[in-house]
């Protein structure tokens, strides 16, 4: 089986972190409960006739791609895979409301057909005319982590070479209005975002994002990190992630010493947070923890950029101190383990190793 | 009749999102699909919309507009000789 | 690591029957399930005609005996009913004895629901259980969770209308790769305004009953339903002697990257998906027995579908029909309800007619088979082409 190399990646997300020669330079704070992404100028990256019949999320994965694409050096891939929680929400929303409102008369299909989940996935591949593989999964939190595994899966087979996976959703003003009314987002009128994760209040910080990486087998200049594994759980019981962690552990002859950081998907839900204190305060009390969703707030594929996260930070062997949760200065960071999950269900552990 | 030609192209634009086209750049008789402005399938579905809801004139195959919107020219008159 | 993947288990709901028994004794006697609309008023009610399942809501909860405050969308219920129905046909009676695994495909999820109190959410809290039934995960951990499938691999695929069919691909590879030991696969889409007038507004749905590979053909019926199969990994087939119902042999999935919604004329997406399954499945051309299309009856799908089968086969194309229309087009559900279909055409050496059409098309030669046809088949070829460019193929075989 051939090993699986993180080569480039490419967020865009509520922190500017499109330009992938800084991490995290300066930090933007927010203080509501919905938040939106610091766009990169998109016209740098598509010309107007594509970019017209574009929904954000398009742009945001078609950009994010192209980001990543080109530190790979690559025009084109395999195959494209890609993660969306809720689809393209802000024209499946227009969608919705123009029927009722004009009474299913006079609709016109723009709306229609970039609402699909799968059109990001779509456009990337006919922008960079790639006529294989090509999937979407629309699993909620785990999205993003089953396409990882289905490109782990192909290229550790040598099915494919160069694989583009990425995980990206949007925030629509409907979705921001009903996820309020049933405590999913933070009631408080004002937060102070970097403080989130200690509030101690029901809901989390909406926000969006898109966030792809090249995966390959084949190492380069510009890899970032070894994939080791990905496992997803659709559910699992507070009492059972450190049985599952552990099983996650052997499986991949790694024990909880050989982490050198552990990245967490803590969003300050109060009701949730507590499987992620399973961990901080437990197995992973003497380890160092990261965590991020302070800085670009909850979607259903935040954990993309928590993958992101652990690659920048293996190959740059920094860590910014605004992602440390504790302070146990590890002396080098050789393997990282990601874990998340959204609202007690779809947990998911990724682990990277440097190179 | 220029009138109409006028507020036809600046719909085409509106409703188009051809945002970096301005209503003095389209001529007349250019060609608006393929190498024209580069309209395409889905921007003819809109534009039949359009000729419902603003001019109600309904067209029931989509194959019908190909003639239709070859042109500003030729969408205006389409308009004057089948408005309501 | 499984050689093969076997199908041991097959689950349906569609507008040509409530199980898997319904639906082939309405395909051999060339009963369509085509008709206007009667569960959602929509203004369209005059100028379409859908594929819609005869249970109610009401019914569905019924058989599933949910609780009063359940927050299943019809396309949850659909699907929970027909995996339900597959687990059963299998004979699985202790999910957890083996890692199994669970991927349902899905375009509408709970969208059925969101249309109907898009704005009553907001004034009124009655409903507002719906909301997070909206994403298309939603439906498919219920569906798991009724299954028994827990701590496990479950997901949920959205590719437009070759989403179950990619299910199928990616659960035949977690069996093969030895990820998983057993994956219950397939998807689930009911009929909703949003795809009603989506589809309206393409120009592309028929006032009439739809006629696949007619030269005439006006466009295509939407249809709801859901459709699993259970796929089984050699260890199991034969640690429980199972009873195996056909395999998949092959599969290839590729992208167009042609147009947002429309296909290349001459099919290339189409083309090199079938090719790429022939390939997996290590068969020429000529292996093929029968080819259950796509076939939604649009003027673009048919035409660029029947230019891809004609590039894949040449002067011998083997016999082949669609089915929608029987079902209508079933989005998401389509790669499965014609996977089960592929398999009843096995087990009962028949190929289903190409129902309502007359007229040969004038761009090829190629006809649709239009009685059912008894002949010994050994492999059938199943094609799920969607917007978005997604194009699939997946073989299925009596041999492993």
């Amino acid at each position: 089986m051939k090993k699986v190399f993180i080569n480039s990646i490419g967020a865009i997300t509520s922190q500017k972190t499109f330009d992938n020669s800084e991490f995290l330079n300066e930090i933007v704070n927010y203080s509501t409960t919905n938040i939106s992404v610091v766009n990169p100028n998109y016209k740098a990256y598509l010309d107007a006739g594509s970019a017209r019949r574009m929904a954000k999320g398009i742009k945001m994965g078609v950009v994010a791609s192209k980001v990543a694409l080109e530190e790979a050096g690559l025009e084109s891939v395999d195959a494209v895979i890609t993660g969306s929680g809720m689809g393209c929400v802000i024209e499946s929303e227009r969608f919705v409301a123009k029927i009722i409102d004009n009474n299913e008369e006079f609709l016109t299909p723009t709306s229609f057909i970039q609402s699909t989940h799968n059109t990001v996935g779509g456009q990337i591949a006919l922008g960079i005319q790639c006529k294989g593989y090509n999937f979407t999964y629309v699993h909620s939190s785990s999205s993003f982590e089953t396409a990882l595994l289905d490109a782990q899966l192909q290229l550790e087979l040598d099915e494919a070479t160069n694989i583009l996976v990425g995980g990206v959703d949007e925030l629509g003003p409907h979705m921001i209005k009903v996820h309020g009314l049933i405590d999913h987002i933070k009631q408080e009128q004002t937060i102070d975002n970097l403080n989130i994760l200690s509030s101690k209040t029901v809901g989390a910080v909406f926000s969006e994002g898109a966030s792809f990486i090249v995966l390959s087998n084949a190492k380069q200049e510009s890899t970032y990190a070894e994939l080791i594994d990905v496992a997803i759980y659709n559910t699992l019981g507070l009492t059972r992630v450190e049985t599952k962690l552990y099983e996650f552990l052997k499986q991949n002859n790694y024990t909880v010493n050989d982490i050198d950081a552990v990245v967490l998907g803590n969003n300050g839900d109060v009701n949730f947070d507590e499987y992620f204190n399973k961990l901080s305060e437990g197995v992973f009390a003497n380890t160092q923890q990261v965590v991020y969703k302070h800085l670009i707030g909850e979607y259903k594929t935040a954990s993309a950029f928590g993958v992101w996260l652990g690659a920048k930070m293996l190959k740059t062997q920094q860590m910014p101190d605004c992602i440390k949760l504790n302070d146990k200065a590890p002396s080098a960071l050789n393997t990282i383990l990601i874990y998340n999950q959204y609202r007690g269900d779809n947990h998911t552990f990724v682990m990277l190793r440097k190179c | 009749m220029s009138e109409l030609k006028e507020e036809l192209k600046t719909k085409i634009i509106e409703q188009l999102n051809l945002e970096d086209v301005t209503v003095a750049e389209i001529a007349d008789d250019e060609v608006l699909f393929g190498d024209g402005l580069g309209l395409d399938s889905i921007d003819a579905l809109e534009l039949i919309v359009m000729l419902d809801k603003d001019y109600g004139i309904k067209l029931t195959d989509p194959k019908d507009g190909k003639k239709i919107f070859e042109s500003v020219n030729t969408m205006a008159a389409f308009i004057e000789a089948n408005r309501a | 690591m499984s050689k093969s993947v076997a199908i041991t288990g097959m689950g349906i709901i569609s507008a040509i029957g409530n199980n898997v028994e319904e639906n082939y004794l309405s395909l051999i006697n060339g009963k369509k399930g085509i008709s206007k609309i009667s569960k959602i008023d929509t203004i369209h009610k005059d100028c379409i005609m859908v594929g819609e399942i005869a249970y109610t809501n009401a019914d569905l909860e019924k058989s599933l005996d949910l609780p009063a405050d359940h927050n299943y969308s019809r396309s949850s219920l659909l699907g929970a009913f027909a995996a339900k129905q597959a687990v059963e046909n299998a004979g699985i009676t202790n999910m957890a004895k083996y890692r199994s695994g669970l991927i349902s495909a899905s375009t509408v999820g709970g969208m059925d629901m969101t249309e109907k109190y898009f704005y009553d959410y907001i004034e009124n809290p009655t409903n507002r259980k719906y909301i997070d039934g909206h994403h298309l995960g939603d439906g498919t951990q219920k569906i798991a969770k009724l299954l028994g499938i827990e701590e496990s691999f479950v997901s949920t695929i959205s590719t437009a209308c070759s989403s179950a069919a990619n299910a199928i691909i990616i659960g035949s590879r977690l069996i093969k790769s030895g990820k998983l030991d057993r994956v219950v696969v397939g998807g689930t889409d009911c009929l909703s305004k949003f795809t009603i007038n989506g589809f309206k507004t393409l120009m592309i749905l028929s006032d009439t009953y739809n006629t696949p590979f007619d030269d005439a053909r006006k466009g295509l019926n939407l249809g709801e339903a859901a459709a699993y199969l259970v796929l089984e990994s050699d260890e199991i087939v034969k640690a429980e002697n199972r009873k195996v119902l056909a395999y998949v042999k092959g599969y290839g999935n590729t992208n167009d990257a042609f147009h947002q919604t429309a296909s290349s004329e001459n099919g290339d997406g189409a083309t090199a998906a079938m090719e790429k399954t022939l390939r997996v499945a290590n068969l020429a051309p000529k292996d093929v027995d029968y080819i259950n299309a796509h076939g939604t009856a649009t003027p673009n799908n048919d035409l660029s579908e029947g230019r891809a089968i004609i590039r894949v086969f040449g002067e011998e194309v083997p016999p082949f029909s669609s089915t929608k229309a029987y079902t209508g087009h079933t989005l998401a559900a389509a790669g499965g309800v014609e996977a089960i279909y592929a398999v009843l055409a096995l087990q009962n050496n028949v190929i289903f007619p190409n129902l309502n059409f007359k007229n040969k098309m004038k761009e090829f030669s190629i006809t649709p088979e239009t009685s059912l046809i008894k002949k010994e088949l050994n492999t059938v070829l199943s094609n799920s082409l969607g917007f978005g460019g997604n194009c699939t193929s997946v073989l299925f075989s009596k041999k492993p």
